[in-house]
């Protein structure tokens, strides 16, 4: 019987010839991160274990990206204990304010996170990485304090269900639109605890930049991770980045699926995911035009990259933002700050108004820059609308690919690209 | 392990968002985290859980954020147990990884009414209702996840494999 790619890298970091779907193994790591929120608890877990050292100083992420620039008092000590066990223990990734970028923006633009590695992080939406052909999960940190320790962790090998896409995508129609199209079909829990291969002529035709949105979002469906086999893009992306060896993994082709889902989306429209659930999607063409907003967010580690920031800036070009309305605009890491503004992104932005923070996670977890009061709405380029996730428990989020947030903060509620002129 | 309480309870989707929401992310201490916890899906969740202080929940419990807060801040307010139809993988993890027991039980949970007197042994993995008089069984933990409950948890189950000389 033939293995996934899930399976083979599995296999081969539990030095084993063949895993199957339900065994639970221990798996060697070539990756490991934490951020501001994640990395103090697990330093304080990992004081417990009663180790001298770390497993692998130059194997360790830490990333203060969440509650930075500190936020308030008690968010400058989460830092702080980070900084200081870094400095202690002399990890080698550690990346200070000015320095840092949102995390799973960060480490693949760094060349840290590459194709055929194992790797897990104390955040979830580590499962970013599968975009390059790694195994990448989230988990909490109590597991990132035993792997610090053991370079090691234990899983449950996952099954694997394969997405495959057909077709040729219309003009708009994003990375994001998939994935979200996706979670609409199968549910925040269709694909719980396993694999999602995404596969077809649509994902190879896909640019970096949106493979990583849809990974990013594979936890959105409840999966352990999202995985993408590398070709001559990941290549291509990996080669000038990458600060290790890296293995490239593939499918067999008698591989076992729990479930294979298949998809022309040649017709497929931007879609919305609509309070409160990442599977409450609904297409931009049958929402009603009377959804008035507050807020509009483009950044994260979903849809911060200079890729998206360059679909909005086309949108934005010429255009003021609605007076009703907040934009926020989130360069997820400081080389994308330094290309927008290269390509005079920023000044697009600034010219129509919108608010430029620096590389941070706080507008997409209501931490801050950006806390929506009670009564709100938001369209967001994030990955999450639950109740209370960018702010008041009586606030809205709606999730849409930078397009549609693009347009949406031109024309004060959600709606469509196609709704604005798009000026030379 | 044998719990005794009575059922308090949510529906499916229980998000980490709601059980701590990201403004009270930044303390660790369990006592804070425990005063906000669920908060913002039932303000009476403190007062309830004093009476009501077995979780019976539906799908997908503990989706979304990896934040390990949420099940510390269950277990700080005094919850005994969390029974589930689901739980989100990385939720599952953390509850074992911190000594908060679960169990998923996904025939059961319609079953049983908020206030129900419930029974939980987590050795046989029998749950009876004792007011319906219903009792359900599940299957038992694989031997390593049972081995880390048993320890109360990953971090006690690595230092036991330091003391016995072994590489962890």
């Amino acid at each position: 019987m033939g293995m996934t790619i899930t399976e083979k890298i599995l296999a081969a970091h539990a030095n084993k010839k063949e895993v199957f779907p339900g065994e639970l193994i221990f798996v060697k790591l070539d990756f490991i991160l934490a951020n501001d929120i994640t990395g103090p608890l697990a330093i304080k877990e990992f004081e417990k274990i009663g180790v001298d050292k770390v497993f692998d100083n130059e194997r360790i992420a830490l990333i203060p990206d969440h509650s930075t620039p500190n936020k308030d008092i008690k968010s400058a000590l989460q830092s702080k204990i980070l900084r200081d066990f870094a400095k202690k223990y002399n990890i080698k990734f550690y990346y200070e304010v000015g320095r840092v970028g949102i995390e799973h923006a960060l480490l693949p633009e760094e060349g840290l996170t590459l194709p055929g590695d194992c790797i897990i992080g104390a955040d979830s939406h580590t499962c970013t990485y599968g975009a390059l052909g790694a195994f990448s999960t989230g988990v909490g940190s109590t597991d990132l304090a035993y792997a610090m320790a053991t370079g090691e962790i234990w899983l449950k090998v996952p099954e694997s269900l394969k997405f495959v896409y057909y077709g040729k995508l219309s003009q708009w129609v994003t990375g994001k639109d998939i994935i979200l199209f996706t979670i609409g079909e199968i549910g925040v829990d269709g694909a719980r605890y396993k694999a999602m291969e995404f596969s077809g002529e649509v994902i190879k035709n896909l640019p970096m930049a949106d493979r990583l949105t849809i990974c990013n979002m594979a936890i959105e469906a409840g999966a352990k991770n999202g995985i993408i086999e590398p070709d001559d893009i990941t290549i291509n992306y990996v080669k000038e980045r990458a600060k290790r060896e890296y293995k490239l993994y593939y499918s067999d082709k008698d591989a076992n699926y729990k479930e294979i889902y298949e998809w022309d989306v040649s017709r497929l429209e931007p879609v919305i995911a609509f309070p409160h659930l990442p599977s409450n999607v609904k297409k931009i063409s049958e929402i009603s035009k009377d959804i008035y907003i507050d807020q509009v967010y483009i950044g994260s580690c979903t849809n911060g990259r200079i890729e998206d920031l360059r679909l909005a800036a086309k949108i934005l070009k010429g255009h003021k933002v609605h007076p009703d309305v907040r934009l926020i605009i989130t360069p997820a890491t400081p080389k994308t700050y330094m290309q927008a503004l290269k390509e005079g992104l920023i000044e697009i932005f600034l010219e129509a108004g919108a608010s430029i923070t620096p590389p941070s996670c706080g507008p997409c977890l209501g931490g801050h820059l950006g806390v929506l009061a009670e009564g709100e709405k938001a369209v967001a380029t994030t990955n999450r609308n639950f109740v209370g996730r960018m702010g008041h428990p009586k606030s809205e989020v709606y999730l849409a690919n930078p397009a549609v947030a693009a347009a949406s903060a031109i024309l004060g509620r959600i709606g469509a690209p196609w709704e604005v002129e798009v000026k030379k | 392990m044998i719990f005794r309480g009575r059922a308090l309870k949510y529906g499916d989707n229980i998000d980490t968002d709601v059980i701590i929401p990201a403004r009270y992310l930044n303390t660790t201490d369990p006592k804070e985290l425990a005063e906000h916890c669920m908060e913002d899906l039932d303000a009476d969740f403190r007062e309830k859980v004093k009476e009501k202080d077995i979780l019976v929940v539906g799908d997908n419990f503990g989706c979304g954020s990896s934040r390990e807060h949420a099940p510390i801040a269950i277990k700080a307010s005094g919850v005994k147990c969390i029974v589930a139809k689901s739980f989100a993988r990385i939720f599952y993890r953390n509850a074992i990884n911190i000594g908060l027991p679960i169990l998923e039980l996904p025939d059961a949970i319609d079953e049983i009414n908020e206030g129900d007197e419930i029974e939980v042994d987590f050795e046989s993995g029998i749950v009876k209702n004792i007011t319906s008089g219903k009792s359900y069984k599940t299957f038992p933990y694989p031997p390593l996840i049972q081995e880390i409950i048993n320890k109360g948890g990953l971090i006690e189950f690595a230092k036991e494999k330091l003391r016995k000389g072994g590489n962890l």
